[in-house]
């Protein structure tokens, strides 16, 4: 069996990312699982958090965050389809921060329940992705 | 016969005419040729989006408690039309056409006795049918395509039309816009979008795609996961409209320039040459008047 797999990010606006993989972690909405090749079949919604390439030895090569979207794995490909997706290590804090202000903002004006749910998932969605800076920077320390 | 200073003022206003013109088309070019390749950079995220959304469909079992996206209110009385125009024109034909379909569009659905309600992305479709259909028009976007096509807004209008459709505002919405088929071409197509028209998915088209395992596992479950998928198929749709439409508005508006330019060269031409006549003329006319004059001496 091969040792790699295909994967790719792809946004609305282009393909983000392609390329061969040993390892991908990803956040669906049931729980993260991990995608070897091999991998059976499967459809996934994501939920916001962070998707790790990693190689056979776990060491995480890069990380991209997702809001969202839906996730495509067969044995040989893994297609991720996000609306937005974040190389973490670009990330800024302030932004993040102050997107979580926003969505909370933003939920306690809601007044119907379908522009509540969106806030709700919106504050989630931010608060993710502080947390995925979070998540990085204190492995970034670690590993100095 | 004008005279020869007129001509002058003439050829050189046309002239600068001419210049903008093609000033003009260099500009439409260039954001045709970047139109272009952001409309084929998205065409990987429609195509695995189609793929994922005709494996679910393939293998939904019941439609009767499919979403309402996708099965609709159950009826269709209440219309939306989302008409893509462009903020600006001196486009040719561009958003004439789209208006044309648009009327005829209206009018038939009034005639069938349906409620028609009108959502409108560019400026210049809401001053083309402002007259007519006034009261219709529920919203005008402007500046959405300002620097091409891109994500954001979509995602906005995207939630507003799925608030709207929740609440009842309508049963049946449909794009009308411009599709990209060559620079001298655009196609004005019409595009149902909810309920979404699940026999236009290519149902076969992911089981060849799908591995030899068979169907794909299903995370959490499938009903959740068209639930999710639904929305974003729409802001998919809507983005992909948004993509032709910017790529023909260039694409139109370079052909149309390119002609005004082509018109300006011709109408100088003519210009320069009755010019040169009426100097001609003159001169002859000064010399005959000197000759005579010296011969009566």
């Amino acid at each position: 069996m091969a040792d790699t797999f295909a994967f790719e990010i792809v946004t609305p606006a282009k393909p983000l990312l392609a390329q061969e993989a040993e390892l991908v972690i990803i956040p669906g909405a049931a729980g993260d699982f991990g995608v070897l090749p091999g991998h059976a079949p499967l459809l996934s919604t994501l939920r916001p958090g962070t998707i790790q390439i990693r190689d056979k030895t776990l060491k995480i090569l890069e990380q991209y965050f997702v809001e969202g979207g839906f996730a495509e794995v067969t044995p040989e490909r893994c297609t991720i389809l996000a609306e937005e997706a974040l190389r973490v290590a670009e990330l800024s804090r302030d932004d993040a921060e102050a997107r979580v202000k926003r969505a909370h903002d933003a939920l306690m004006l809601s007044k119907n329940l379908g522009v509540r749910t969106q806030a709700e998932r919106d504050v989630r969605a931010a608060e993710a992705m502080v947390a995925a800076i979070d998540a990085y920077e204190s492995g970034v320390l670690r590993s100095h | 016969m004008p005279s020869l200073k007129d001509l002058r003022v003439r050829i050189t206003s046309v002239k600068s005419t001419q210049k903008i013109t093609s000033a003009m088309k260099m500009v439409a070019a260039a954001k045709l040729k970047r139109a272009q390749v952001a409309a084929e950079q998205g065409r990987p995220y429609a195509e695995s989006m189609e793929r994922m959304l005709g494996g679910l469909l393939a293998g939904l079992p019941s439609p009767e408690n499919a979403p309402k996206l996708l099965a609709g209110h159950g009826s269709e009385q209440k219309h939306l039309l989302v008409i893509v125009t462009s903020d600006r024109g001196l486009a040719g034909g561009f958003n004439a056409n789209i208006a044309r379909e648009a009327r005829r569009k209206i009018a038939a659905l009034q005639r069938e006795g349906k409620e028609v309600k009108l959502l409108l992305i560019g400026r210049k479709g809401r001053d083309a049918l402002r007259r007519d259909y006034g009261r219709l028009i529920m919203d005008t976007l402007e500046n959405v395509t300002r620097n091409g096509a891109e994500f954001d807004p979509v995602r906005e209008l995207s939630r507003k039309l799925q608030t709207m459709f929740d609440d009842g505002e309508f049963d049946v919405c449909t794009l009308l816009f411009n599709t990209f088929k060559s620079a001298i071409s655009q196609v004005v197509t019409s595009k149902q979008v909810i309920p979404l028209p699940a026999e236009e998915i290519a149902v076969g088209e992911m089981a060849a795609a799908a591995p030899q395992g068979g169907v794909y596992e299903m995370e959490p479950d499938d009903e959740a996961l068209l639930n999710d998928l639904l929305p974003a198929n729409l802001s998919m749709q809507l983005f992909r409209a948004l993509l032709e439409s910017y790529a023909s508005e260039q694409g139109a508006r370079m052909t149309a320039m390119d002609n005004a330019t082509r018109n300006a060269g011709d109408m100088i031409a003519r210009l320069t040459l009755v010019y040169n006549r009426s100097r001609q003329a003159a001169i002859t006319k000064e010399l005959i008047e000197i000759i005579s004059g010296a011969e009566a001496v």
